[in-house]
């Protein structure tokens, strides 16, 4: 038996998992998936927790609900990749070879690597939504909270979820004005980047909501300790900003596995050939979704439509001929802007995302850079879609490759 | 795209005054855009530009954490060779593109 080996169950590794079964000759391949936990957190829906608008019931399901019957699963934690030998091994002294490996260990939230951030006001006034509990705990907070300077800041580039700290606001400032203590909150959004967002039309679109919603941006601010005694925070050119409640994008990094086993850069994200999608330094490892270092957006849609390169590749490989499927770096996010309205932005490594109609051009049902309700609905629609559909591996009907169909090259 | 002759060397500029070729790049160019920024180069600044040059010729995506880690100095000392935007500003006058952040 030949073997296939992924690492990580998280969206990424479960969509492989289910696609290689499908379509590998069962008496040829063993496929084996190796992760060390067993709830699927449903991550789009952490943002909405702090709001009351999901509980922890409406995230998180049992991961070996999405793996086929047939994939053999390991619940322990990995210890090493040894790329020479073709070999996995486990904490548990379990060694597994492979014919070819698949890496989708994904990110992880670091709050340790940022002075101040595990100290005596974490998840007191200093809150994360990247994690369950952070979340939960920030739902509690928000409950009795009577006002005050509330900011949201984003530590380090990359991060998970490029768009969510943006909706975190836009539902803050629609959650306050719903409580009726609005004008008790004063609304801030920090970031190392230049503005709101990294590409011009996007952030034009998005400054002028956070504007109009009066929400302050500090732009190029790269925190580099929180001070817990005098709740502030303190960039690294000594400018300081004041909070009564921090929420908090930390620091995020690949597995110590990954770095552990050399094979990543200095943020343990795995060298990865951004087309292709094979690892750097052996080419019978590929890399899918948050744990590479391809120059896109951390997201469950980049994993979905790399997913499709990946496998095609994986398929050109093991019948030995050269990897043709290119990816393109195509991201496809919902942002959600409060009072029952979304926004959605499509685009990839060499297109920014532009105004028009998405997925059909010019009839939608979706407005690309417009904040519509019908975007809204996408958004909610998402969480059955990705339970049902995405997890599964089944075909969406939309292309991995991003098309400029329905765009308009123009400034809104 | 620009052409500008910058210490006696013409070299081609984007629109933000980032050199498109950074074989085009010498010491004198680099002391050059320096002054442009109201800045005077040190060792130091030099041992930093060197670095990124050997990043970037090397594909390799800059970062101000992984510049922090890379020996030379420390973030902190980071900004204070390059007040007001670290990379940014290292970068140009490195000769290297606008450093991308990904999202």
């Amino acid at each position: 038996m030949k073997k296939i080996l992924i690492l990580g169950g998280g969206t990424a590794g479960t969509m492989m998992a289910n696609k290689l079964f499908k379509a590998l000759d069962r008496q040829e391949w063993e496929i084996t998936l190796v992760d060390q936990h067993r709830t699927h957190y449903y991550q789009p829906g952490f943002l909405f927790i702090p709001f009351g608008i999901y509980n922890k019931s409406d995230v998180i399901k049992p991961k070996g609900d999405f793996f086929p019957s047939g994939v053999r699963i390991l619940y322990q934690e990995i210890d090493r990749v040894e790329g020479e030998a073709s070999k996995v091994y486990l904490k548990d002294g379990t060694v597994l070879a492979y014919d070819f490996l698949i890496i989708a260990t994904g990110t992880q939230t670091r709050p340790d690597e940022t002075p101040g951030m595990l100290g005596k006001e974490w998840r007191k006034s200093i809150f994360d939504f990247y994690t369950i509990e952070g979340a939960v705990a920030l739902q509690q907070f928000f409950k009795t909270w009577e006002g005050g300077r509330l900011v949201m800041c984003i530590s380090e580039l990359p991060f998970k979820c490029p768009v969510a700290p943006i909706e975190f606001v836009c539902l803050a400032e629609a959650y306050f004005t719903e409580k009726g203590i609005r004008d008790k909150v004063d609304i801030t959004f920090v970031t190392p980047l230049p503005g709101a967002f990294t590409k011009p039309i996007a952030t034009k679109m998005l400054s002028q909501l956070l504007k109009d919603k009066n929400i302050k941006v500090v732009p190029e601010f790269y925190l580099e300790s929180i001070d817990n005694e005098k709740k502030i925070l303190r960039s690294y050119d000594e400018v300081e900003i004041p909070f009564d409640a921090l929420t908090i994008v930390p620091v995020n990094m690949g597995s110590e596995m990954i770095e552990r086993s050399g094979l990543g850069d200095d943020m343990n994200y795995v060298e990865t050939d951004k087309e292709t999608l094979q690892s750097r330094q052996f080419e019978n490892i590929f890399v899918l979704g948050d744990a590479s270092n391809i120059p896109t957006s951390k997201a469950g849609s980049v994993a979905h439509f790399a997913a499709e390169i990946l496998f095609e590749n994986l398929m050109n490989a093991i019948e030995n001929r050269p990897l043709t499927a290119r990816f393109d770096g195509h991201a496809n996010c919902y942002i959600e802007t409060g009072y029952g309205k979304g926004a959605l932005i499509d685009f990839n490594y060499d297109t920014e995302p532009l105004p028009g109609t998405f997925p059909l051009p010019g009839i939608g049902p979706f407005g690309l850079l417009r904040n519509t309700k019908i975007n809204h609905y996408g958004k909610m629609i998402f969480r059955w879609i990705y339970w049902h559909i995405l997890l599964r591996g089944k075909e969406m009907p939309i292309e991995a490759h991003m098309t400029m169909a329905g765009k308009k090259n123009e400034i809104v | 795209m620009t052409q500008k002759t910058i210490a006696g060397t013409t070299v081609d500029l984007n629109d933000e005054g980032y050199m498109v070729d950074a074989s085009q790049w010498n010491r004198e160019i680099a002391l050059e855009l320096a002054k442009e920024e109201g800045m005077e180069l040190t060792d130091k600044h030099f041992e930093v530009l060197e670095y990124l040059r050997k990043a970037h010729a090397n594909d390799e995506t800059l970062t101000i954490r992984k510049v922090g880690k890379s020996g030379i100095t420390d973030i902190k000392g980071l900004y204070k060779l390059f007040p007001g935007g670290p990379l940014k500003f290292s970068s140009k006058i490195a000769g290297i593109p606008k450093p991308a952040s990904c999202v």
